[in-house]
């Protein structure tokens, strides 16, 4: 796996710019001036709940949608002026499965070879290489349809990359796999980057941003964050994280909304999350704030925050000011 | 156009009909039973015409007269009563068509003025067949009236040729039977084709909507006359043997006769289809459910074939609004075209007015099926 820490950008070496993108479906604002760049072989992360307006941006940089404002820029091509200029450049991943069920693995991977004119003397390695990836070798006569999903994906990406594109939108591409199977598809990501694909990747799995070598948190259509999975940690979370756990968390919840220190309190699973401005002191004040509330929790400790505190951080911040705005 | 694109499109597209068994039976089996149902079903041949006889007179001249409507073919009898309310109720219970009533002094004013009236009662409650009956049963009793003349007259010994009148003498040329059979089977395929053809493409551009295929589809380089043609080869192939399945039951089964040659059956019969299959084509592009498609597919085939075609009601004889209309009936000039291909062994320079009529239909409905195809989801 590349470091994530390279994502060094030199602006001429763009592959994708979004700038100021609108999108308006009628009154509703799906896309709401968001502006990004990401660099060549880097992988760029789109995080956010279901309908934030993750798939509309995918859709307006492959060209499928008309952006309503703002300019959409793809291997130096302005998307909505040219279109079909940029298909040849892209690979896309719909966030739905969009390979032909009834054909099979070989008869698809020979399809999109086909549309993308893949030089024929090339067609059968290739082929062979994405057979390969996706696992699939010595299944190449079987239905797609009857494929596990996180070979129906790898293969979808086997198709998406038989071109060679240099750019690639996946939309969600995980979504549905087992982790294991997850976790081989982002492998396959990373060495395509590593060979200079420009990766634009949706997901809504929190976990899978620390893969990315820059995450954008997207939410209500904009941007509300972007930056390193390092950098998203350290500077979107504006404290220290804590963990409390307790057989009353109901009731320690609600005692730590008034605790000192205590920026922000949520739900975990089965224990709580507690940001605070310093860890060292409230390691030891918490407890004896809780005590005196006659609340005994089975452990306080300090832990590392993941991206997912960030983005539940993020996204509640984010609530509360477009609160405050309206 | 690139060759490499349409291919690929044509190949996954045949593959992809050849994995749906169950609807490539039904496009291949469609013709084949509608051909059955029309062929047999639309027949304007009256036969066997219900009678219903009242001889009031009973004699041997009344008998005669009876006789010959019993021995031809347009005419049965099926029942003869005594008074005249069990005619009427013959009549209204729909038992006869036509009752024959022959007067009580029938001899005796053929003898006496040598002119004698016969009283025919029609149910003109279908007036066609009412019209046709009433012809046929005026032929039936001239010619028994020209019997009964030859008859008188060779009693009086003087030569027949001195006193026939003039006589049309006609030929019926390419249905000398004039079977009806021969000129609306050949009609029966170019309805069944115009339904046929319509319903085969109808699906393909909604199908890849529904199951989500085409997201990826426009996402890629390939243009929209591409997708058109690549799509439309396979279905030609299948509207070919439908088309041959038609023609051949037409020709063998109903023993049609099969005058013009193969070659201009080819050239008309692919064009046409190229006219059907892209109906239904730029139909799927321009509804995006399957069964909406489907179902106005159905529609503005159904009708207008069937009805402003002339393959059974002919045009000529419509209003002159409605005849106006019929232009647009994509399925009027195959009728023609086929019609003529079968009973008149027309050639092609002879076709010329409905192929260019057809081609002109085909190019519109191409273009206008490719511009109206765009590679983007809103």
């Amino acid at each position: 796996m590349t470091d994530p820490g390279h994502a060094t950008r030199t602006g001429n070496d763009d592959q994708v710019i979004a700038d100021g993108l609108v999108k308006r479906f009628g009154d509703f604002v799906a896309v709401d001036h968001v502006s990004f760049r990401i660099a060549r072989g880097e992988i760029m992360g789109f995080l956010g709940p279901n309908g934030a307006g993750k798939s509309t941006i995918i859709r307006i940089l492959c060209g499928l949608l008309r952006p309503s404002g703002g300019r959409a820029i793809v291997a130096g091509i302005d998307v909505a002026r040219d279109p079909e200029a940029v298909r040849n450049h892209i690979g896309y991943m719909s966030q739905k499965f969009s390979l032909y069920r009834d054909l099979t693995v070989d008869e698809n991977l020979r399809f999109f070879g086909g549309i993308y004119s893949v030089p024929r003397a090339e067609l059968a390695r290739r082929i062979r290489f994405a057979v390969g990836m996706a696992g699939l070798a010595g299944r190449e006569d079987a239905l797609v349809g009857t494929l596990a999903g996180g070979w129906q994906q790898r293969l979808a990406l086997g198709c998406a990359v038989l071109h060679r594109p240099p750019i690639l939108f996946l939309d969600e591409p995980t979504s549905g796999v087992e982790p294991a199977s997850r976790r081989r598809f982002w492998d396959l990501i990373h060495s395509l980057a590593s060979e200079g694909v420009t990766v634009l990747v949706s997901t809504h799995y929190m976990d899978e941003a620390e893969y990315c070598h820059r995450a954008a948190l997207i939410n209500h259509g904009r941007l509300i964050a972007i930056g390193s999975p390092a950098k998203l940690k350290e500077s979107a979370l504006g404290g220290e994280l804590l963990v409390v756990e307790s057989d009353a968390l109901g009731a320690t919840l609600a005692a730590l909304q008034d605790a000192p220190d205590v920026r922000d309190c949520s739900v975990f699973g089965n224990s709580l999350h507690v940001l605070v401005g310093d860890a060292a002191k409230s390691l030891t004040a918490l407890p004896e704030f809780l005590a005196a509330k006659n609340l005994r929790p089975r452990r306080v400790a300090r832990i590392a925050a993941s991206l997912e505190d960030v983005f539940v951080q993020l996204i509640a911040a984010d609530a509360a000011s477009r609160k405050a705005a309206a | 156009m690139r060759m490499r694109r349409l291919k690929a499109i044509a190949v996954k597209e045949f593959v992809q009909i050849w994995r749906d068994p169950r609807s490539l039976m039904i496009a291949l089996l469609m013709p084949f039973t509608q051909m059955f149902l029309l062929g047999y079903g639309v027949t304007l041949d009256l036969k066997h015409i219900p009678v219903c006889t009242f001889d009031r007179e009973a004699s041997q001249n009344s008998q005669a007269l009876l006789k010959h409507f019993q021995a031809s073919q347009y005419f049965a009898i099926v029942r003869n009563v005594v008074t005249y309310p069990a005619l009427v109720d013959a009549i209204d219970r729909a038992d006869c068509k036509i009752a024959i009533v022959i007067p009580p002094d029938f001899s005796e004013r053929l003898n006496d003025s040598g002119s004698a009236p016969v009283q025919a009662i029609l149910d003109a409650t279908d007036d066609n067949s009412a019209n046709i009956a009433f012809g046929y049963a005026l032929s039936v009793v001239s010619g028994y009236s020209g019997e009964v003349v030859l008859d008188a007259l060779s009693r009086q010994g003087r030569e027949l040729q001195q006193i026939l009148p003039m006589t049309v003498q006609s030929r019926v040329w390419f249905n000398e039977d004039l079977e009806s059979r021969n000129f609306i089977i050949p009609g029966v395929v170019a309805v069944i084709m115009a339904l046929v053809g319509a319903q085969l493409t109808s699906l393909t551009i909604s199908r890849e909507w529904e199951r989500g295929t085409m997201e990826l589809l426009i996402s890629t380089p390939v243009k929209p006359s591409e997708l058109m043609i690549g799509k439309l080869l396979p279905y030609l192939a299948i509207g070919w043997i439908d088309a041959a399945f038609c023609l051949i039951l037409a020709a063998l089964w109903f023993q049609v006769p099969f005058r013009g040659t193969i070659f201009t059956l080819f050239i008309t019969t692919t064009l046409f289809l190229i006219v059907v299959l892209g109906i239904g084509y730029l139909l799927s592009v321009l509804i995006r459910s399957q069964i909406g498609a489907s179902q106005i597919a159905l529609l503005v085939t159904m009708l207008p074939a069937t009805l402003l075609s002339g393959y059974v009601f002919p045009i000529d004889q419509m209003p002159k609004v409605v005849q106006d209309i019929t232009y647009l009936v994509y399925a009027r000039y195959y009728v023609t075209i086929v019609k003529a291909i079968f009973l008149k062994g027309s050639d092609i320079p002879a076709l010329a007015t409905p192929i260019l009529f057809l081609l002109v239909y085909a190019v519109a409905v191409m273009v206008l099926a490719a511009r109206s195809f765009h590679k983007r989801l809103d």
